[in-house]
This record gives C-alpha cells, structure tokens and sequence, in this order.
C-alpha cells in the first residue's frame, strides 16, 4: 500500500449520500418518447446520419463523430425518428439544442451484436480505439470529453500509473458508488483492456472512505479476474478529491503542471462508470446508451439511482422517484457544489448527467452578496492553490490579463471559494464569466483574423487585376500608335494627290526665289533710261506709302 | 591628456559601427505597432471609423491622427485593449461613429435578388458568393457584419440578422451582486 500525500485546501461536507445509497439500482421505465441531443460531450458536433420516418435499433448510431474531438450518439432503444429539430436541453443556459426524437415501439430491439471479448488481446491499439470511439464512450465523470481522444492523446508521452476514479467526493450523489457495488465485475474488465491499450506499469482504484463497501466489493472482484499491478485505494472524504489534479496528488504526490495534462507527468484518469462503458463497448457490444442517474435531494419523494436510457425525459425519473415534495423549489444537475440549475424537468437525459439534485424552498434562498471583507477564507480552502480574492477583483473588472497571469484557467470550478465566503459573493460565476469572455475573445481574435486575410486577399487581387486592365490598355494604345505610324509611313509614298500638291508647292517656292532675283537687262542703261526707271520706283514707293496711310 | 581623447575617439568610432551595423541588420520591416493595432481592431472594415478599413484606421492612430475611440464594432473591449496596449486613457465609444449593437450577419432575400453583383463588389471580405444574373448567397461564416452591402443593393433583398444565440457560443453573464464588486 502506498502512504498518501494530501491536496492543500478543500472542504469537509456533509455527504448526504445515505438517501439514495441505501436504495438498490433500479431500471428506469422505458418512455414512449426519447429526445436525444446530439451535442451530449465537449468537441465537435457529430453528423446527423438518420432522417425522420427511418425506423431505428436499440445502440444503432444515428449521428456519427466528424472528427477524433467528438462522439458518435446511438439511438437508445428501437423505434421511429420522428423529428429532428431543436428542443430545450440541460444547459446553464436554458437555450435550444438538436435533438432527434425517437417514438420507441416497445420492442427495445437491438441491432445486430458481435462483441469481441477476450479477443481484445491481440487487437492492436489503433483498432482498440476505435472501437471505444465507435461506441461514443465519453468521459463519465462529469466533463465527457470523448474518451478515445484522451487515450489517442497519450501515444506520444507512456502512461505509467493509471488512476481509476471512484471518489465521488460531490455531496448527494451515488451513482459511482452503486455502479461499483453492482458491476464490480465489469469495471474491473474495463480497466484491463485500459491497462492492456495503455500497458501501464501500475493501477490504482481510488474510492472515498465513506463507501466501505464499494472498497470492499472491488477488492474481492479484483481477486477473482486476477487483475495484476492493480490496487483499490481509500482515500480520505474531503471535497474535491474527485477532481483529476487532486486525486493525482493525493495518490502519487505529483502536481499537474499548470496548463499540462495528467499525461506529462505519465498519468491518466479515467471514471468507473467510463472503464464499464469500455467493457460494454467490448464484452457486450454495446454503445453509450445509458448510465446510472441519482435522483435525490431534500424535495423528492423517493430518492434512488436509475439505469437511465439517455434522452429520457428527466420528469419520468422524477415519477419513477414517487414524485416532488410539496416544497420542492428547484432542480439542479450534478452536485450542490457543481451542478447547475434547470429551468424545467421536461428535458432529456444526456451522458452528462450523473444526478438530479431537487431543492427545497430554505435550500434556494439565496443570499444577498456583501462586498468583500477580504479575510482570505477563499484562498484557504482553494484546491488549486489560487488567489480566488484576487481572481475575482480582475474578472469582476474584467482585466482579464491579469486574472489569466494569475492562472484563471487553473480553477476547476469546485465551488469551495464561494461555500465559504462570509459575504456570500458567488465567486465561481465570476470565474466563469471572465474564462467564458476570454474564450469569446478567442474566438473573435481568430475570426477577425480570417477576416483579415480575406480583405488582403481582396484588395491584393484588386490591386492584381488593376494592374492588368492598365496593362492591357498600355499594349492596346501602343499598338494603335505604331499601326497609325506604318499608315502613315505608307501614305507618303503613294498618294498621288498629295504629291501633285507638293509638287505645286515646290514650284511656288521655286518661283519667289526667282523673283527675288535681280531683274535683267539693267547693265549699261542711258541717263534717261535710268531716270524713269527711278521715277517709276518713286511712284511705287508713293503709292505704298498712300495704301498704307489709307489702312490706318 | 591626448591618450584619453584618442582612446575615446576609438571607442565612440567602434559603437557608431556597432549601432550602424545592427540597425542595418536588425532592422525591423514595417511598422510593429500598427500591426498590433490593426491585430486589435475587429477587421469588420466597416469604415465606421470613418477610414477605409481597419487598417488605415489602425495607421492613423499610430500616427496620432485618430483617437482610440471610433470603432463601434469592436466596442468597449476593443477600446480597453487598445488603451493597454498604447498606454492612454480608456475613452467612451464615440456616438458619432456609431453604437456598439449585437454582432450580425447578413442574409440576402434569395427570392427577391436579381443578380445584379453590386453587393459582391461591395463586400471587403468577400464573402457573397454568385454570378451576373445568378442568385447571391452570403458565407454566413466569413461574413463581418459591416453593412456596406446594404446601400447598393437595388431591391433592398439584403437583411442585416443578429447571431442567434446557442448553447455552443453562451456566455456566462457577470452576476446581478456585480455592484458590490471592487473596481481595479
């Protein structure tokens, strides 16, 4: 047995866990009608692949994964599609979300099955993957990132210790802890192909001391399938050993590093319920189409766990469970500490769902959050060893940066900051609200940037084919002028009128330059010859004058 | 005396030589700060701005020619981030320019549109697709919402949406007690 280290912070609740524990697993009712989101885990959306009026079989897939970051989605029990169409779903936001609706016909008919079994063994790991990837396993504890993806993510670093969460430190729910009482058997199975895929040195199955005998129930049944290197551990109850960094720490007294992944370090997670997903996808062939949902809480009936069908309406639990109380005043899913109220019960059951925590009127009231007296009580308990004080004086002023420099993306939402806070100020909707903006901001950044580039390439090919039409023109207007300078060229040599015409000219010019001249016959004149040639030029010049007078 | 003068001319001739060279060397391309501008500015190339796109907006606050609080589309985070990064005082969105409203995206009436291309020319992203006498359709995804395809429109079969609002892009709200929080 190894000695266990200990997370700094966190909480000692009571667990109230005894009201639906004590009951056995009951099957919930098969219902006339299911609704089943197609976006149930975080990734990429899976492509819709049945149309309405298509009759469908128990585990058939009707919307298949696009990518490794997503999870096909499988109809849950036989029956006619009857809408595919958006439909209210269990989100903070209250909003709409694709669903396609099944009208089961009762026969609860599966599609054809050919487990694999044992054969597993000499399957290599890309095939391994695929088959869990196939049957939409997601992460069960409460994130549902798809499983295969978390695996795949793990070839480049060796995984050397795997850790089998069984905490299930959130107060109220049980479904964990039943799933372990009931299918010890198929957990255990589910951890070896685990082991087998991941050829891990050791693993350890790690329960919360307050559910004795889901330690005692694993021990033996890892006796009897000879599970080696495997060991179930009991760790201390304290809110939030269930959280991945915790538990690590807990177990190995190795940190996560900050923004890294278990798998740095050479550890995985996984959840019990999702190591029995495996086995069903393997043992049995059967994709994710149900899981065990606690319905409990103070304004319930009859609390006790359920098989559940996802996309069973939450409301027929909630008969199944004998009903509210007559001062019910809120549905939460999930825990008290990390859970989210619903709207209505009218939603369906999705693989996120792990419990239906009802609320009584005193539980609801809320109240009114004081400013801060900044007594630290916050980064006392904080399981990840932040500055929730501080995190909250940058979200609530939305200085983001600095809320991101004093690593936002650290906290894990447990709620332990705000159960303490004497001044009852909600302090993890303020985490939410800055890691919700950040990531918009994201979002917007890498959106503008597109569209960036898109302008660019719009004005460069502007620019581009502007730069052409003026080429062209240049081209064409050098052409025109070197034709009109040949037709020129051509002209002088040929046009006869043209030449007549000089030729006129040359002799106009000829002829002035003859007249221009001295005149002849003016050798060896008389006296008198000489004298009227004078008076004549006399005359001449008089009459010059006289017409030059007369124009002005 | 003279030792110490011809000592420091030598000095001085070296480090001239060393800053000379490296300012050749490293020279930096461009102008670093209006790309990091232009890197805030939400690129809807609007021209609320009153310039020619985010870009020349981005340059002429770099040049000081423009304040920082013109560009409606981006907002007041826009503005928040802009005074960070140049390190002036955060100024209100200039109601001149226009309000800061929800993002939106265009939708051609294709019923009514007549193919007449005025809009493809005027889009700065590019992002309606069609031919002469075909029917125009918007990229819902590349589309920035900046209006410009509204006015030349003939038939007015352009509408500006907002997003709608789903369960993949839902934010988190600041809760009511917000008042009580300290300001930073």
């Amino acid at each position: 047995m190894t000695t266990l280290s200990s997370f700094k912070g966190g909480l000692v609740l009571d667990g109230h866990k005894k009201m639906s524990a004590s009951q056995p697993l009951q099957t919930a009712q098969l219902p006339e009608k299911l609704i089943i989101p197609i976006q149930q885990h975080i990734g990429h959306q899976p492509e819709i692949i049945v149309s309405v009026g298509e009759h469908v079989l128990k585990g058939q897939c009707i919307a298949k994964a696009t990518d490794n970051i997503s999870a096909s989605i499988h109809a849950s029990s036989s029956g006619i599609v009857t809408a595919i169409d958006e439909h209210p779903v269990a989100h903070p936001s209250g909003l709409n979300a694709v669903c396609i609706s099944i009208d089961t016909d009762g026969k609860d008919e599966w599609r054809d099955r050919n487990p694999l079994k044992e054969n597993y063994k000499q399957k290599d790991c890309t095939e391994l993957l695929q088959i869990i990837r196939k049957a939409g396993v997601v992460g069960l504890g409460g994130a549902t990132f798809p499983t295969a993806a978390k695996l795949k993510s793990c070839d480049q670093q060796q995984v050397e210790t795997l850790i089998i969460n069984g905490a299930e430190c959130e107060p109220y729910i049980t479904c964990d802890d039943i799933l372990m009482r009931e299918r010890a058997d198929e957990i255990i199975l589910g951890v070896q192909i685990l082991q087998h895929l991941l050829k891990v040195k050791q693993t350890f199955i790690a329960i919360e001391d307050n559910k004795p005998e889901a330690i005692h129930i694993l021990t033996q049944a890892l006796k009897k399938n000879n599970s080696q290197n495997t060991d179930v551990i009991s760790i201390p109850t304290r809110y939030p050993t269930g959280g991945e960094k915790q538990l690590i720490k807990i177990i190995t007294g190795k940190e996560v590093p900050a923004k890294g992944r278990p798998a740095d370090i050479g550890i995985l997670c996984q959840n019990v319920a999702t190591a029995a997903s495996i086995y069903n996808a393997f043992y049995l062939d059967e994709p994710v189409i149900s899981r065990i949902v606690t319905v409990t809480g103070n304004a319930i009936n009859q609390a006790a766990n359920f098989e559940t069908l996802i996309g069973t309406p939450m409301s027929e639990l909630i008969d199944q469970s004998k009903g509210y109380t007559k001062d019910v005043a809120g549905l939460v899913m999930g825990g008290p500490m990390m859970g989210f109220s619903l709207q209505s019960d009218n939603l369906p059951v999705t693989k996120a769902c792990n419990c239906l925590l009802t609320k009584t009127v005193t539980e609801t009231q809320t109240v009114d959050a004081k400013a801060c007296i900044r007594c630290g009580e916050c980064a006392d308990v904080c399981p990840a060893n932040l500055l929730p004080q501080q995190l909250y004086w940058y979200s609530s002023s939305k200085n983001f940066d600095r809320a991101q420099d004093l690593h936002l993306f650290d906290c894990i939402e447990c709620g332990c900051c705000s159960t303490v806070c004497p001044s009852h100020i909600p302090l993890v909707r303020y985490y939410r609200f800055a890691k919700n903006e950040i990531w918009a901001q994201e979002k917007d950044r890498e959106k503008s940037d597109i569209a960036r580039q898109r302008h660019e390439f719009r004005e460069a090919r502007i620019a581009r084919e502007k730069a052409a039409r003026e080429e062209k023109l240049r081209q064409k207007k050098e052409m025109l002028a070197k034709k009109k300078a040949e037709e020129e060229g051509k002209a002088d040599q040929t046009d006869p009128k043209k030449a007549a015409i000089e030729a006129a000219l040359a002799r106009v010019k000829a002829k002035k330059e003859s007249a221009a001249e001295k005149p002849k016959n003016t050798d060896n004149l008389t006296e008198q010859q000489q004298q009227k040639i004078n008076e004549a030029d006399q005359r001449r010049e008089n009459n010059k004058t006289k017409t030059e007078d007369a124009k002005q | 005396m003279i030792t110490a003068l011809i000592i420091l001319a030598i000095l001085a001739a070296i480090f001239g030589l060393i800053l000379g060279y490296s300012a050749i060397r490293f020279k930096v391309e461009g102008d670093p700060i209006v790309d990091q501008i232009d890197s805030i500015l939400p690129q809807t190339q609007c021209g609320q701005c009153t310039y020619p796109g985010c870009r020349p907006y981005a340059q002429a606050i770099a040049d000081g020619e423009a304040p920082i609080n013109q560009c409606p589309p981006g907002g007041e985070t826009t503005i928040l981030q802009l005074a960070d990064l140049l390190g002036v005082e955060p100024l209100e969105l200039n109601p001149e320019n226009g309000e800061e409203s929800v993002a939106t995206v265009a939708v051609i009436d294709e019923a009514n549109c007549i193919g007449c291309t005025l809009c493809i020319q005027a889009c700065p992203v590019d992002a309606i697709f069609g031919a002469a006498k075909q029917m125009h359709t918007v990229i819902a995804d590349e589309c920035t919402g900046c209006d410009l395809c509204l006015p030349p429109c003939p038939v007015d079969c352009i509408d500006m949406v907002p997003l709608k609002t789903k369960t993949t892009n839902w934010k988190w709200s600041l809760p009511e007690s917000n008042k009580t929080a300290p300001k930073a």
